[in-house]
């Protein structure tokens, strides 16, 4: 691998329930209080270079999105640490900020990642003058120049978000990150919200952004079509652990871990024939929760392939073929063994 | 798309098609504009002693006095005339009620929008202080402070602050922390924008809805409380006649059928209350997405 | 169980319009929806946003509340018009013989109430009484939708089940009095794709087991297309295309379901420009003249300013000038 631009070491993200005033002192007199810590990201490490793009892939709580906060500056981890291009995102110290604009943040609802009370000309100023990217005087210029480049018209600065439809309003989220001059994007579900038609016109401007601007990306969502289309490289979150990583289209096409198989065998294809049936092969059992993770290798409860080693041992992520890693203890598999049951 | 006009012509709008409300935001205007042109509009300078003649004392609405003029309102017991006194009076609750309701929002919404935006400690200690004190009646509060501070505009206005601004600060802090977790400020400071600049120019504007309503409301407050405070002799000097007082100067005469003296400055207080509160209750209905038709 | 199939169809839609008169103007959410369903079958009804996929389901069962109103056409189930029924005939008929499931459990879950009761109280609702009776049905039915131990899950609150659990309660509630019709409005779209792959594997086995008619709303065609015998696409409150679903899918003949089809990833080539549909969805308060897709279609031109009548070949509908692969046809 080229050299890391985004650099995430050994990172992990608790979040310890808020206890009331009431339960603390409850807690002291020794009544049983639930004060478990979710685990959301726990003990992830990553690498992107320089213009790459790479896939967050996984279902709701697996914690794709708290890892996506903690790249770009919005949750200080718990421990580890994340640098891009050599900058740390976060200062050190009891209260931790984000000290790079080198990294920008695009979110899942333009509904509500805009300041519905700011004319969306100031919302995309106001960072770049902040940082002295520009100036108050030339600020109308810049923006225009940004809304420009996502496809809007520069006139629309003077308007209120609620007097666009959920596309342009999810361009103009683009435009304000774009503003910042970053290098590197992370888009949390970006185009989830969209309606499909909608949704094609933002994946090509994603593609277009790639091309003209080398943008480094770490595109979290749990469409594993989108992905396919527009990453290089893909990471399979289960849980808070990313259990397997390498180039989108090899991890496709042969998976090396059960929840990877089971994911991709889970999406609905489109089916063309007339009596053809899609042979389901959903995965059996439910998410465990956060809070009570099971022990050894967190999928092992749902997992076709479980075996005692997986109750006991976390197995790491480790490489098990040239340019693909995977956490489980039985990578890699026999390229005949597609399906694993 | 939902228009070009701009929110507040909507809000306006839709404001208008309240009668009630409508009728009371009248009312209020011309309360707030007799009050602010009380020298132009009174029939006589009620505090100019040499106005005043004291055969024309307590006498009743209607009487023509020796100024050559009607008392509409009659006069009271140093023969002035009521409705000038009234309007005096009004100016005198309105500026106090204003300036309190001011300074209590600046003082409460700041330390609310501090709490939010800090969290841990510091929140969780200047949130118990303000339920410590929202526990204590208002009233009591201020009478107990006003007692202490001594009679003056600026004792009363500390008093009536002192009493008021944890009601600004426990809806700000409520406010701020619903907007805090919202993903247009989650943008700010990914951004990352100074943070005096994400909590004034993003959490600050998204919580002026319930804080306007908040502040309606306590400008009466503040108005009837110092009313309280003067009536019970404890707010503002004899130099400074608001309502409260003249309702309290009054009072001696209330069985002897000399009512006059203390109802009609008694009307205009509730009168002004009231239509505050109307106005009030129709911007928090305006506001509250939970009541939108 | 449903009565043993007859001929001709179980439901039968035709020229249904629902509009909503705001203060704004008239909303035309559907307008002019024409279709028919029979016994046993599935119908995907496919659209995005603002398409009146939704408001066709809750036409269906009279769910319109002002300032929407149905303003004509008719609804004819089992040989009933549901349109001009009275609305507590219309009562009988709803959570019995039509029932429906929404993308959002928690809408038609009580928060407050366990599962089990929640259920006795649907049974009640239509004659169904006896703790017994109430108990045995729902046991049942919480078994039938894959819902593991049941009867010791009718104690439990809605917020004690996983978002696919909740969904499969809610999925298990609409059947407990075996109706002919089930409408579903985006059941798995708030799912994750494992969960969803298990819903749509429980839904196809019901639909075989059951006899039920079902109306999938959705705006996945990938769902559809794993589920529906037929398809009717939706586009600015009308039905644009129709048919069998592999048909229609495979070769579409409105420009529209070109569009959908060709803007979906999984098709394209990775990293390539998809083929986007340009514009975005009409307002329905102002809607173009003539086919509202016009604007966006790449092969409007002026005839495109008259609305295009539904055409009917049979098996398949499409509402266009210009259809794909008939183009020189009569």
């Amino acid at each position: 691998m080229t050299e890391a631009f985004l650099d995430v070491r050994n990172v992990s993200r608790r979040f310890a329930p808020r206890l009331s005033f009431g339960d603390r002192i409850a807690g002291k007199l020794g009544q049983p209080i639930d004060a478990r810590v979710t685990h959301a990201v726990d003990g992830v490490s990553l690498a992107i270079a320089k213009g790459e793009a790479l896939g967050l892939v996984g279902e709701s709580g697996c914690g794709k999105s708290t890892l996506g906060r903690v790249i770009a500056g919005i949750l200080p981890p718990s421990e580890g640490t994340t640098a891009v291009a050599g900058e740390p995102v976060m200062s050190q110290g009891p209260r931790r900020h984000k000290t790079t604009t080198r990294v920008q943040m695009i979110f899942q609802d333009p509904f509500a990642s805009l300041d519905p009370r700011m004319q969306v000309g100031d919302t995309v100023a106001e960072g770049p003058i902040a940082h002295r990217l520009t100036t108050r005087a030339q600020a109308r210029d810049y923006v225009g120049r940004w809304l420009t480049t996502v496809g809007l018209d520069p006139g629309f600065a003077a308007r209120y978000p609620h007097q666009f439809s959920g596309g342009q309003r999810q361009r103009i989220a683009i435009a304000r990150a774009l503003a910042m001059q970053p290098d590197m994007l992370v888009c949390d579900e970006p185009v989830a919200s969209l309606d499909v038609s909608i949704q094609a016109q933002i994946i090509n401007l994603f593609l277009k952004l790639r091309r003209e601007l080398n943008l480094t990306m770490l595109f979290i969502s749990h469409d594993l079509g989108v992905v396919r289309h527009l990453c290089d490289r893909v990471a399979i979150m289960y849980l808070g652990r990313i259990v397997e990583l390498g180039e989108t289209q090899a991890v496709y096409a042969a998976p090396q871990h059960p929840y990877t198989r089971a994911l991709l065998d889970s999406v609905p294809k489109l089916m063309l024939d007339d009596h053809e049936t899609t042979a389901f092969k959903p995965i059996a059992g439910e998410l465990p929760s956060p809070l009570a993770p099971p022990p050894g290798c967190h999928f092992h409860l749902r997992c076709p392939l479980v075996q005692p080693i997986c109750r006991q041992e976390r197995p790491p992520l480790r490489a098990v073929l040239p340019g693909r890693e995977s956490a489980c203890h039985f990578a890699p598999f026999p390229p005949g063994l597609r399906r694993l049951r | 798309m939902s228009g070009q006009a701009s929110p507040l012509s909507r809000f306006w709008a839709e404001f208008r098609e309240s009668r009630i409300a409508l009728a009371a935001l009248v009312v209020v205007v011309l309360i707030v504009g007799v009050a602010v042109l009380a020298p132009l509009v009174a029939p006589q300078n009620p505090y100019d002693l040499a106005n005043l003649a004291l055969m024309d004392a307590r006498r009743p609405p209607g009487y023509v006095g020796s100024g050559g003029f009607t008392h509409w309102l009659g006069t009271d017991a140093q023969g002035r005339d009521l409705l000038s006194a009234i309007l005096y009076g009004l100016r005198i609750s309105l500026q106090m009620g204003l300036i309190a309701g001011s300074v209590a929002f600046v003082v409460g919404v700041s330390l609310g929008l501090g709490a939010a935006y800090l969290g841990g400690r510091w929140e969780a200690f200047i949130m118990r202080i303000i339920d410590l004190q929202l526990a204590f009646p208002a009233i009591l509060l201020a009478l107990v402070l006003s007692a202490m501070l001594g009679q003056g505009k600026a004792q009363l206005i500390t008093a009536l602050v002192a009493a008021q601004y944890a009601y600004f600060a426990r809806t700000a802090h409520g406010a701020a922390s619903a907007e805090r977790g919202k993903d247009y400020v989650e943008a700010a400071l990914s951004t990352p924008l100074p943070a005096w600049q994400v909590v004034f120019r993003h959490i600050l504007p998204n919580c002026l809805p319930p804080l306007i309503v908040v502040a309606t409301v306590q400008v009466a407050n503040a108005i009837a409380l110092e009313a309280t405070l003067s009536f019970l002799g404890v707010g503002l000097p004899v130099t400074e006649p608001s309502l409260g007082m003249l309702i309290a100067n009054g009072f001696q005469y209330m069985l002897s059928g000399r009512y006059w003296i203390s109802i009609y400055p008694g009307i205009a207080l509730i009168l002004l209350i009231v239509a505050i509160n109307l106005v009030g209750d129709q911007i928090r209905d305006q506001v509250n997405p939970r009541l939108k038709r | 169980m449903t009565r043993p199939s007859q001929n001709g169809p179980l439901l039968e839609v035709d020229d249904l319009a629902t509009h909503f008169f705001t203060r704004a103007g008239v909303i035309r959410a559907v307008d002019g929806v024409s279709f028919s369903l029979k016994r046993g079958e599935v119908m995907g009804l496919v659209g995005e946003s603002g398409s009146g996929k939704s408001v066709t389901g809750f036409s269906l069962l009279g769910l319109i509340d002002p300032p929407g109103r149905i303003v004509s056409g008719s609804v004819r189930f089992d040989g009933q018009d549901l349109v001009a029924l009275p609305p507590a005939q219309l009562r009988r008929l709803r959570g019995r013989k039509i029932a429906m499931v929404f993308q959002d459990p928690a809408t038609t879950l009580n928060p407050v109430v366990t599962i089990g009761d929640q259920m006795r109280m649907a049974l009640e609702a239509h004659g169904v009484r006896g703790e017994q009776r109430t108990r045995e049905r729902s046991v049942a039915v919480l078994t039938r939708v894959g819902i593991p131990d049941a009867a010791r899950r009718l104690k439990a609150y809605p917020h004690e089940f996983s978002g696919g659990m909740r969904q499969r309660v809610a999925i298990a509630i609409a059947l407990l009095h075996d109706p002919a019709l089930l409408i579903a409005d985006e059941p798995t779209t708030a799912l994750d794709v494992s969960i969803q792959a298990q819903i749509l594997a429980e839904m196809r086995g019901l639909v075989a087991d059951l006899g039920m008619a079902l109306i999938w709303i959705s705006h996945d065609l990938a769902t559809v297309s794993s589920l529906a015998d037929s398809i009717a696409v939706m586009y600015a409150g009308r039905i644009v295309e129709a048919g069998p679903t592999a048909a229609v899918l495979r070769d579409p003949r409105h420009h529209y379901t070109r569009g959908l089809l060709d803007s979906l990833p999984a098709r394209a080539e990775p990293g390539r420009d998809l083929v986007q549909i340009p514009g975005t969805t009409p307002s329905l308060l102002a809607l173009p003249p003539g086919c509202a897709f016009a604007p966006r279609c790449p092969r409007a031109d002026e005839t495109c300013l008259a609305m295009p009548a539904l055409v009917s070949d049979g098996l398949r509908r499409h509402r266009c000038h210009h259809p794909l692969g008939l183009e020189g046809a009569p």
